[in-house]
C-alpha cells in the first residue's frame, strides 16, 4: 500500500484547455486530484470529460495549460514517457497476443526480462489466472475488462485513467465490476481518474466527483455533497431528480430565508442558497423527491409545524416495490415528483386525491433563478 | 414459499395450426452456385484434364499425339529447363520483396496518414490498370532505354558499376538485363501488394496504437509489436498475389529481358506456340503449378496467419 500522504501521485491541471478549430471542447480548467483518491469526471457525452482524460494520458495535446504529475510537468511528454496508464473504452486489448502477453506488454516495453511472477500475481488479482493463454476474443466482456485493468495496473502507474471502462457491460456485471474496481483501488492505493456518464456509477465508486457540462466543471465535491447541495440546476438534474419552485424572496433572518411561492411560504436555510437572495429577488427552490412526505388533504392538520408545505393533486402514481413514485400537480410547480417509501401506505393516495406535500426546510436548496430549471434533464436520461 | 398462479390466457378465436415453414428456398443456394460451377468446369477443370493428358502423350505434329503414359517428359523438361525455373523463383521472389518494401510504407500512409488525400492516392495506385499491361511494360522499355536519362544518371552515379558487378546489369545497359525484368515485374504487380496491405492495415483499430503508446511502446516498437503483426494477413495475401502471377509471367522477361533472362513462362510459351511441343509445354506447366503450390503451402504454414483474428 502506498503512503496516502505521498504527494508523488497528485495530478494537477493548470488552465488546461482544448479547442478544435472554432469548437472549444474543454474550457480552461484547473483541477487537482490528490494522490490515492478515486476521482470521477461525470458528464454527458461531448462534455469534454474524455478529452480531459486523454490530455492527462498524453493522447491529446492541450491547446493551453499544463499537466503535472506529482510536481513534474509532463505536458510536453509523449504518452509512452508518462507514468500513467489507461483502461480504454472497449478495452483495446491486442487481439494477436494472448492474455499473458497483453498484461506483460508494459513490463516488456520497459525492458523487464522475467515477468512471469508479476503477470501471474496480477492475473490472480483480477481472477483470471486460468485464462492466461487464451486470446482476448475468447473471453467474455467482463473478463476482457479485467484484463484491461490488469494490463494497466501491473505497471504501477502513478495514476490510472479509466475511460468509461464499464460502458460495454450489462447492468448486473457493471454493478459487480464497480465494487471490484473500488476494491482494487483500495488495495493498491493508486490514484484513479474515472470518466463516466453514469451518475450512479460515479457516486458509488468515487471519493470526489467533478460534474462536467459543455467543457466546464460545473461543480466538484463528494457524491453526498453534490447530491444534497447542487450549485446549478444542471447538477441538480444530472445527479438524480429535483423539483424546482420559482419563489420570491420575502425576508431573511437568523440564517433563514423566507420565500413566497403561490400564496404559501417556504423556508430555506441561508447556507444552502447558492444564489444572491435579496428581498424581492427570485430564487429557484429545489427539493429532492425522496425528502418529501405526502399527506392526504383531510389530515393536513396533523402535519407538524415548521415544515415547508405545498398543496396539490396526485396526477399519477407508480408502484415500484420499495417505493411508490407520485407525480403531483401543484399550482407552484407542475409535475412535482415525490418518492414515498412503502412503509405505511395510505389507500387514499390515488390519482385525483388532494394532498399536501411537506418537508423539512433543512432539505431545501436555493439556486439562481436565471438558469434553465430543466438543464441536464435530457442528458441524465 | 409462494404459490404459483397462472395468468388467464387471453381470449382468442380458434387459431388455425401454424403451418410448418415452407422449405421452398432449400435449392436456392445451389441455383446460385450453378453459373460459377459451370464456369469452373468448362474453363478450369476440363482444360486441366486435357493438359494433364497432353503432358503424358508422345508423337509428333505430323503423325498426331497419343496418350502413352510417358511420364519421362516431366523429368526431361525439368532437367532441360531447371535454370529457367530457378530464375523464375528468383526474379518473382525479388520482385515480391521489392513490392513489399515499396508497398508497405505507401499502404501505411494511405491507411493512417493520408487524411483527405486517401481517395486520391488510392486512385493513383489503381490508375495504371486503366492502360493495358502490354503498354505499361513497353513504357518501361522507354524508361530504361540505352543512353536514356535514367540509365545515364545511374551510370554517372556509378550505380551501374555496382549492379554490373552483382550481375544484375550488363555494361552500361539496363535493358535486356535481370534488373530490367525485376523492375517490370515489381511495377506491374505493385498494386496487388498495396491493396491487400491497405485493407488489413485500415482494419486495425486506432486505439490499439494509443494503447501501445500508453503502455510505454515508442512509435517504432508499436509498429513492430502491434501494427506489423496485425497486418500479417495483408502481407501474406499481398505476397501471394504478387509472387504467384510473377513466377508464371513471361511478358516482362520477353519485352524487357534477353535470352539470358528467360523465365519458365517464356519457355512454356515457346514450347506451346513456336516449337509446338505440346507434351513438354504441358508438363512444364504442371511442374510450375506444383512448385508454386508447394511453396505457398509452406509459406502459409510458416507465417501462421490462420491464427490471426
Amino acid at each position: 500500500m502506498t503512503n496516502q500522504t505521498d504527494p508523488t501521485g497528485d495530478v494537477r491541471l493548470t488552465g488546461i484547455a482544448k479547442t478544435y478549430g472554432a469548437f472549444t471542447a474543454v474550457h480552461p480548467l484547473d483541477l487537482t486530484v490528490p494522490q490515492g483518491s478515486f476521482f470521477a469526471l461525470l458528464g454527458a457525452s461531448g462534455c469534454g470529460k474524455t478529452t480531459t482524460l486523454r490530455m492527462i494520458a498524453g493522447l491529446e495535446e492541450p491547446s493551453a495549460g499544463t499537466v503535472s504529475l506529482g510536481g513534474q510537468d509532463v505536458t510536453a511528454l509523449p504518452p509512452y514517457k508518462r507514468p500513467v496508464n489507461t483502461v480504454f473504452q472497449s478495452y483495446a486489448l491486442f487481439p494477436h497476443l494472448d492474455i499473458f502477453e497483453n498484461v506483460a506488454f508494459g513490463l516488456r516495453r520497459r525492458g523487464l526480462r522475467s515477468v512471469k511472477k508479476q503477470v501471474g500475481e496480477m492475473l490472480d488479482l483480477v481472477q483470471l489466472g486460468e485464462q492466461a493463454r487464451k486470446k482476448p476474443h475468447q473471453l467474455s466482456g467482463g473478463q476482457q475488462q479485467r484484463v484491461a485493468v490488469a494490463r494497466a495496473l501491473i505497471n504501477h502507474p502513478k495514476v490510472l485513467l479509466l475511460d468509461e471502462p464499464l460502458g460495454a457491460l450489462d447492468l448486473k456485471l457493471r454493478r459487480q465490476m464497480q465494487l471490484e474496481l473500488k476494491r482494487i483501488q483500495t488495495e493498491v492505493g493508486i490514484t484513479f481518474i474515472h470518466v463516466t456518464h453514469d451518475q450512479e456509477e460515479a457516486m458509488t465508486m468515487a471519493d470526489t466527483v467533478a460534474v462536467m457540462n459543455a467543457g466546464r466543471v460545473e461543480q466538484l465535491g463528494s457524491p453526498a455533497d453534490l447530491y444534497e447541495n447542487p450549485n446549478t440546476t444542471f447538477v441538480a438534474n444530472f445527479l438524480g431528480t429535483s423539483n424546482f419552485i420559482e419563489a420570491e424572496v420575502d425576508s431573511r433572518s437568523g440564517g433563514e430565508i423566507v420565500l413566497k411561492a403561490g400564496g404559501g411560504k417556504l423556508v430555506l436555510p441561508e447556507a444552502r442558497c447558492s444564489a444572491p437572495a435579496t428581498a424581492g429577488g427570485k430564487v429557484l427552490v429545489g427539493v429532492r423527491p425522496e425528502k418529501i412526505s405526502l399527506t392526504h388533504a383531510d389530515d393536513a392538520g396533523e402535519i407538524p409545524e415548521g415544515r415547508n408545505r405545498i398543496t396539490g393533486k396526485i396526477a399519477d402514481s407508480s408502484f415500484i416495490g420499495v417505493s411508490t413514485q407520485y407525480v403531483v400537480d401543484s399550482p407552484v410547480c407542475a409535475d412535482f415528483e415525490v418518492y414515498a417509501q412503502n412503509i405505511d401506505r395510505d389507500p387514499r393516495l390515488v390519482p385525483g386525491a388532494e394532498v399536501v406535500l411537506h418537508w423539512n426546510p433543512a432539505h431545501t436548496f436555493g439556486l439562481d433563478a436565471a438558469q434553465d430549471a430543466d438543464a441536464g434533464v435530457e442528458e441524465a436520461a | 414459499m409462494s404459490t404459483l398462479t397462472e395468468a388467464p390466457p387471453p381470449l382468442a378465436p380458434e387459431a388455425p395450426e401454424p403451418k410448418p415453414p415452407q422449405r421452398r428456398g432449400r435449392w436456392t443456394p445451389y441455383w446460385l452456385l450453378l453459373p460459377g460451377i459451370l464456369w469452373l468446369v468448362v474453363f478450369f477443370a476440363l482444360p486441366m484434364i486435357y493438359q494433364a493428358s497432353t503432358s503424358v502423350q508422345t508423337g509428333s505434329l505430323e503423325e498426331g499425339y497419343k496418350v502413352t503414359w510417358h511420364f519421362a517428359t516431366y523429368w526431361d523438361a525439368l532437367s532441360a529447363y531447371w535454370p529457367q525455373f530457378v530464375r523464375s523463383v528468383l526474379y518473382a521472389g525479388t520482385a515480391t520483396i521489392l513490392c513489399l518494401l515499396l508497398g508497405y510504407p505507401l499502404a501505411y500512409l494511405i491507411a493512417f496518414r493520408a487524411g483527405r488525400w486517401r481517395n486520391l492516392i488510392m486512385i493513383l495506385v489503381i490508375a495504371p490498370f486503366f492502360t493495358s499491361f502490354l503498354i505499361r511494360t513497353l513504357a518501361w522499355k522507354t524508361i530504361l532505354a540505352d543512353g536514356g536519362p535514367l540509365v545515364g544518371a545511374l551510370d554517372t552515379l556509378h550505380v551501374l558499376d555496382v549492379t554490373d558487378w552483382l550481375g544484375w546489369t550488363a555494361g552500361d545497359r539496363v535493358l535486356a538485363t535481370p534488373l530490367a525484368v525485376v523492375c517490370g515485374l515489381t511495377y506491374n504487380f505493385l498494386p496487388f501488394m498495396i491493396l491487400p496491405l491497405y485493407t488489413s492495415l485500415e482494419r486495425i483499430d486506432g486505439r490499439l496504437h494509443e494503447a501501445a503508446g500508453d503502455l510505454y511502446a515508442r512509435p517504432w516498437t508499436t509498429f513492430r509489436k502491434v501494427t506489423f503483426p496485425l497486418s500479417m494477413p495483408g502481407v501474406v495475401s499481398g505476397t501471394l498475389l504478387t509472387f504467384i502471377p510473377a513466377a508464371g509471367d513471361y511478358v516482362n522477361a520477353d519485352l524487357l529481358g534477353s535470352t539470358d533472362t528467360r523465365m519458365v513462362g517464356n519457355v512454356i510459351q515457346t514450347q506451346f506456340l513456336r516449337v509446338l511441343d505440346y507434351p513438354t509445354a504441358a508438363a512444364l506447366s504442371f511442374i510450375l503449378m506444383a512448385a508454386i503450390l508447394l511453396m505457398v503451402t509452406l509459406y502459409i504454414r510458416r507465417s501462421g496467419t490462420e491464427d490471426l483474428v
